[in-house]
């Protein structure tokens, strides 16, 4: 196993709140994660570390600074481009379009 | 007036650059000097506009239509000029579409458009389905629509470098941080500068220093009543690409031949080369104070969006501001300045500098070198008279 | 659009924002709090959201209890306003001595129907904090590559570990709560490294040891750490860091090297490693847009310059936190508390001015002994990404400055593209100067300005003409 992962919260020090399920649709995919993740969070709690291209050379782009600051981690939520994934809660039925299909 | 020797050119903006690069292929010795960096002035503050469609039968729009001569002929002399690294200028003739989005507003384009024809310009006005042909995403709430096929547009930076790359390697020298305090005299004639880094001795000083141009005519014993009129641009984060022209709402028109005080603002919307769109223009005159005010943010959104409606859920991720050299009567000045003998200028650009650059300084090498002709735009000419006066 | 008059208000919701809204409260002042997240504790208190709420939490956290115990006093005090999804996109310096207005959207991240409003306060505390400052090498941004900031926003806030097998790498004591952070998300932590050689570390560390007795509560915190370190076998190396990591579209493995002094790789000691995920981290730079906007005075290396009362150079206008250098939360805490008490008009108490006196000095150690070398600039090779946003490398910048021979940043970044995409030169900025200082630029630090601070929709900018006025008395 590699890569970005969602520790059980079975196994997790912190003992978390089970806040329920939150799904949202990821250019037509649908993922589940937890209410209260961010958008990020559920796309890397799912194991995906990248969702956009550069737009030059179109190179893989995920989360990077974490935090807000990069801009790396763009995607399009219902509709509206450009919303930073590291900061936008996952909202209930979001659909998600990455500006990796969208040919930015 | 043959003063084939060294010519001492203030400001390495766009104008400065432009007659660099002519004077040295004419066969003079010149030196550049600026008190900042290269470009760091007006020629980096706006989008890079070279327009006929916002310019009325006269003087001026015959600049431009030399000036849009000598980019096309210019443009790939640089090209094969410069090292390959050396970054494109990004010269498109896209052309413009003048949008009117009142009864009174289209009355007005068409009478202007009219005029513009008698003078060479193509402007068409153009019906709906041909609208939606140039424009697919223009609004429908218009009430006329001219195209401007002649409308171009460069990269306004990469044009200054690339000019005073061309100067350079033809033996011109550019100081960049180096400011002038003062003239250097023999009689009444300038001789050189005095400057932050010692003195410049020359033929010939030429003023070419925008907005600043002013401050440094004081300084150098000559008054000239150029002022800083302060515009603003936005740019939106890169998406692909809707828009084909320059569009810009009929006002622009107005605000560009007012000379009021108060913040105009009137749309120029146009995708770039990179997939950002640039969002203008207002204009204000307030002094050198450089602050991007939200009011002024606001309004220009307001009006970009009444052109295109669905830029409304587009990101704006930078502001710039700068200022335009304004001059009263509306004409740039080019050429000697008769009180003082060696003294030169060409500024008072307003909006237009880079692209009445070339053709400005076509005029200027052809009076500092050869004979001096015709020149609507001499210091001395009628319309300027009153403020000459006013400003000394 | 509403304008509402305020006593003090403060932006920024992490430690420094936190204890100067505290120290205002206490000194009598109605007081505003401004956080871009839906939560107080900035990144260093960066938790689960409410409705994930762990048990536990504080196994992440150091000072968690007193966290609680302001975020409680903050909020069941009638005189302080605190307005969650602030998002703060332009800041307008006044004609006169009155503080700056200050426009605001509220509502989510990079929404597209927020609330506009605007403050307009009769003093400002600026406490927007720092972000890391990352160096380029090859393969830095290949996925799989994050801040170790990242590696803790997402262990902390989402439980999420950015990978199995980790390496952090970088510079300075903030790496090390890292290594916990992970290896209490489930991660296996497989080393640091540290770019500091022993020399340098023993220099900034070991001098004057009878200064940091005052810091004990900073050696219990790092201590802390360094005993969970040692407890999960981590190896740290110092003298060390990452030169390149590899991989098609994600990091398979990284590139160590040995440094010298001026942190230049030493030839000879390169060695590969399977990562699955690198955390970089090699110093931090302030968060200053809206310090800059506002014209406060600036030192060479960026940070906002305050008087003891951490006044800035603009009147009304305060700076506490990693603003003003790097030093960190109990650093913040002072200042936060005597920015907060001077701008309420009371004096703040000796003990913190004594304390806040005490951490700076444990800032300019870090300085000492982390501090970024220039060696780093022969990591980058041509091709190497620079400006992540407009895809520029390092190559295409140094070619371009020399082609053009400009001095200016604003020419260099317009011909080149550097720093122009949607983070505006807040990743590559400061790297991009240095690289460029052999230019000599004329203009040094342009890169940190930005006037419209975060990104805001051409709708919600028009709708704020639709002007209509609330008083607030």
């Amino acid at each position: 196993m590699r890569g970005p992962r969602r520790l059980p919260a079975e196994q997790d020090p912190v003992r978390p709140k089970d806040s329920g399920p939150v799904t949202i649709t990821v250019d037509g995919e649908s993922l589940s994660g937890l209410q209260g993740q961010s958008i990020a969070g559920v796309l890397m709690g799912n194991g995906r570390q990248s969702w956009r291209r550069s737009p030059r050379t179109g190179r893989p782009r995920g989360v990077f600074c974490g935090i807000g600051v990069c801009f790396d981690c763009l995607l399009t939520v219902n509709d509206i481009p450009d919303v930073r994934a590291c900061q936008r809660r996952a909202g209930e039925g979001d659909v998600i379009t990455t500006q990796e299909a969208s040919d930015v | 007036m043959a003063e084939r020797g060294r010519v001492i050119v203030i400001g390495a903006g766009i104008i400065g650059a432009a007659i660099a690069r002519s004077l040295v292929r004419g066969g003079s010795d010149v030196v550049v000097l600026d008190r900042g960096p290269s470009a760091g002035g007006t020629s980096s503050s706006g989008e890079g506009n070279l327009l006929v469609s916002d310019k009325g039968p006269g003087s001026e729009l015959e600049l431009m239509q030399r000036s849009l001569e000598l980019w096309r002929e210019i443009g790939p002399q640089l090209r094969d000029e410069l090292p390959s690294g050396f970054p494109g200028l990004e010269l498109e003739y896209k052309g413009g579409l003048v949008v009117a989005t009142t009864e009174q507003g289209a009355q007005g384009l068409r009478e202007f458009a009219a005029q513009q024809r008698t003078a060479g310009v193509l402007a068409e006005e153009v019906g709906e389905e041909q609208v939606r042909q140039l424009e697919p995403d223009l609004t429908r709430n218009y009430t006329s629509a001219v195209y401007y096929p002649q409308d171009a547009q460069v990269q306004p930076v990469i044009a200054t470098e690339s000019l005073l790359a061309s100067a350079r390697s033809g033996g011109a020298q550019v100081h960049q941080g180096v400011e002038v305090l003062g003239a250097v005299t023999s009689g009444s004639r300038i001789t050189g500068v005095r400057t932050s880094n010692g003195d410049f001795l020359g033929d010939a000083v030429v003023v070419a220093a925008g907005p600043w141009s002013g401050q440094l005519a004081a300084k150098l014993g000559a008054s000239l009543p150029v002022k800083p009129r302060r515009g603003t641009v936005m740019v939106t984060t890169r998406m692909p690409q809707r828009i084909q022209h320059k569009v810009y709402d009929a006002d622009y028109v107005g605000a560009v031949g007012s000379g009021a005080a108060d913040l105009q603002v009137s749309s120029v919307v146009e995708s770039t080369a990179a997939g950002t769109v640039l969002i203008g223009s207002s204009r204000e005159r307030r002094g050198f104070d450089d602050r991007i005010e939200a009011r002024v943010l606001a309004a220009l959104a307001a009006k970009a969006l009444l052109l295109f409606p669905f830029l409304s859920d587009v990101a704006v991720m930078r502001a710039y501001g700068g200022f335009r050299p304004f001059m009263p009567d509306h004409l740039p000045v080019i050429g000697a300045d008769p009180r003082v003998p060696g003294l030169w200028h060409a500024t008072g650009h307003e909006g237009a500098g880079i692209g009445l650059s070339l053709a400005t300084a076509e005029i200027l090498t052809r009076e500092l070198l050869e004979t001096p002709g015709e020149n609507p735009f001499r210091v001395d000419r009628p319309s300027l008279q009153p403020y000459l006066e006013e400003a000394a | 659009m509403s304008e509402k008059a305020c006593q003090v208000l403060i932006i920024g919701g992490g430690p420094a924002g936190m204890s100067a809204a505290r120290a205002a409260l206490a000194g009598g002042a109605q007081v505003v709090l401004l956080e871009a997240g839906d939560a107080l504790g900035g990144q260093f208190w960066r938790h689960l959201p409410e409705s994930r709420k762990g048990g536990e939490e504080q196994v992440l956290h150091h000072k968690w209890r007193h966290f609680n115990t302001v975020q409680r006093e903050l909020r069941d005090d009638p005189g302080c306003e605190v307005v969650l999804g602030a998002h703060v996109w332009a800041i307008e310096r006044p004609d006169g001595g009155q503080a700056p207005a200050v426009h605001v959207m509220v509502g989510p991240p990079d929404g597209a129907d927020r609330e506009p409003r605007t403050y307009l306060p009769q003093s400002i505390i600026f406490a927007t904090g720092g972000q890391e400052r990352t160096l380029p090498f090859p393969g830095w941004d290949l996925p799989g590559v994050y801040t170790a900031g990242a590696a803790q926003a997402l262990a902390k806030g989402e439980r999420v570990a950015v990978g199995q097998r980790v390496l952090v790498a970088g510079a300075g004591p903030f790496l090390l709560p890292v290594v916990t952070s992970l290896i209490r998300t489930g991660a296996t932590v497989i080393g640091v490294a540290e770019a500091s050689g022993w020399k340098r570390l023993a220099k900034g560390w070991l001098s004057r040891p009878w200064e940091l007795a005052a810091t004990r509560s900073k050696a219990g915190e790092l201590g802390g750490y360094l005993r969970e370190m040692v407890h999960h076998r981590v190896p740290y190396r110092a003298g060390t860091t990452v030169i390149a990591a590899h991989g098609e579209e994600s990091v398979e493995s990284v590139t160590l090297a040995r440094l010298d002094a001026d942190w230049k790789p030493v030839p000879g000691t390169q060695r590969r490693v399977e990562v699955d995920a690198v955390c970089v981290s090699h110093g931090f730079v302030p968060r200053t847009e809206l310090a800059l906007t506002v014209g406060c005075t600036v030192d060479a290396h960026g940070f906002v310059v305050v008087d003891d009362q951490q006044r800035t150079s603009v009147e009304n206008v305060f700076c506490a936190g990693e603003l003003t250098g790097i030093g960190g939360v109990d650093l913040a805490l002072a200042e936060g508390e005597i920015a907060g008490a001077t701008a309420a008009g009371t004096q703040p108490r000796a003990s913190v001015v004594k304390a806040r006196n005490v951490f700076r000095a444990f800032a300019e150690r870090l300085q000492t002994a982390h501090g970024i070398r220039p060696g780093w600039q022969t990591w980058p090779e041509p091709g190497t990404t620079l400006c992540r946003c407009e895809d520029v490398t390092v190559g295409e910048v140094r070619e371009v400055a020399a082609a053009t021979q400009a001095r200016g940043l604003r020419s260099l970044k317009l011909t080149t593209r550097a720093g122009l995409g949607p983070c505006q030169g807040r990743t590559c900025g400061r790297n991009t100067e240095e690289i460029l200082s052999s230019c000599g630029l004329l203009d040094p630090g342009r890169t940190a300005r930005r006037p419209i601070a975060i990104p805001v929709r051409l709708g919600e900018l028009a709708a704020t003409t639709s002007s209509q006025r609330e008083e607030t008395p």
